[in-house]
């Protein structure tokens, strides 16, 4: 994992933000972080070749318009875990995948651009996989504000 | 949403270009006007379309080396209530009501915490349950020991 310094520590808090939009909208930020346009450029491209960030862009909210999101789960057995992997995240329906620690031990977010493709791409899951996926789709939301400083 | 809104889509899904006017490269791939592209991104920001335009960092990288799912079984009956409170507090990123799946799922309540150690995490998942109280029948925490994928939201073309 790389070092970061304090600009790029600067970078990362202030890009989670607004990023503004106009003509020039890096050097506006540049401006804000007390850097010039070309080194903020740099860092961004470095930051995100070194998968420091994993994207720089609009977020879309897909149930903005008109699909749907939702999380779900599999129970993958060891042995087959690097090919489920490779199955699940062939879909471009799954937005994020993780494994985690758990008898479910893979979670993953299904971005569909209609309600009825989150059951298409369910079924597809199950079909190429063999096993049942567990949807959880969000019933309501509490509180959502992914932004993290970096603490390195 | 017209078919422009959705071209426009396709061609920042990925991200944004990172040249000094990242606006008027899109438009010039869409065969539009920069005003126009920013006009459209404005409209959506407004419209919750767009939730933000900015970095999605990978939490390792900058040092949040522990990430946890806090799921918890609360009651029914209090948990929109006790949901708006966990989700208020400052370390919790994310917050959300899920149906649970008996008998192998009885969490209705998921909360994202974050920290440098899963001793941290841990705290923060003990703050969780006193706020809950005596509405929390069963908890568990489950931490992230790879990212399988993270691309977020792709379009079709």
């Amino acid at each position: 994992m790389r070092e970061l310094d304090a600009v790029d520590r600067a970078i990362i808090a202030t890009m989670q933000g607004d990023f503004p939009i106009c003509e020039r909208p890096y050097a506006q930020v540049a401006a804000t972080i007390g850097i010039a346009e070309e080194e903020l450029l740099g860092r961004l491209e470095r930051l995100l070749a070194d998968k420091v960030l994993t994207r720089f862009g609009p977020m879309y909210q897909v149930e903005r318009m008109g699909g749907a999101f939702v999380l779900a789960a599999l129970a993958v057995p060891e042995a087959r875990y690097e090919a489920v992997t490779a199955q699940v995240n062939a879909l471009p329906q799954v937005a994020h995948n993780y494994r985690r620690e758990h008898a479910l031990n893979m979670w993953f977010v299904l971005a569909t651009e209609t309600p009825a493709g989150i059951a298409e791409a369910v079924a597809r899951i199950e079909a190429d996989t063999g096993l049942p996926v567990y949807a959880f789709p969000k019933e309501q939301e509490y509180f959502v504000e992914m932004k993290l400083e970096a603490r390195l | 949403m017209d078919e422009l809104d959705r071209a426009l889509i396709v061609a920042t899904q990925g991200g944004l270009p990172l040249v000094a006017r990242p606006y008027a490269t899109v438009a010039e791939t869409l065969g539009v006007a920069e005003a126009v592209v920013m006009e459209r991104l404005q409209r959506m920001l407004a419209d919750g379309v767009i939730r933000r335009i900015g970095a999605v960092p990978n939490h390792y990288a900058i040092g949040w080396t522990a990430n946890g799912m806090t799921v918890w079984d609360v009651a029914d009956e209090q948990i929109n209530a006790l949901g708006e409170q966990v989700g208020a507090l400052p370390f919790v990123t994310h917050c959300y009501r899920r149906p649970r799946a008996l008998p192998a799922w009885p969490y209705n309540l998921f909360a994202m915490v974050h920290g440098n150690s899963r001793t941290e995490c841990e705290a923060k998942a003990q703050e969780i349950r006193q706020l809950l109280g005596s509405a929390c029948r069963a908890s568990d925490i489950l931490y992230s020991t790879r990212i399988l994928k993270k691309t977020g939201l792709r379009l079709g073309l």
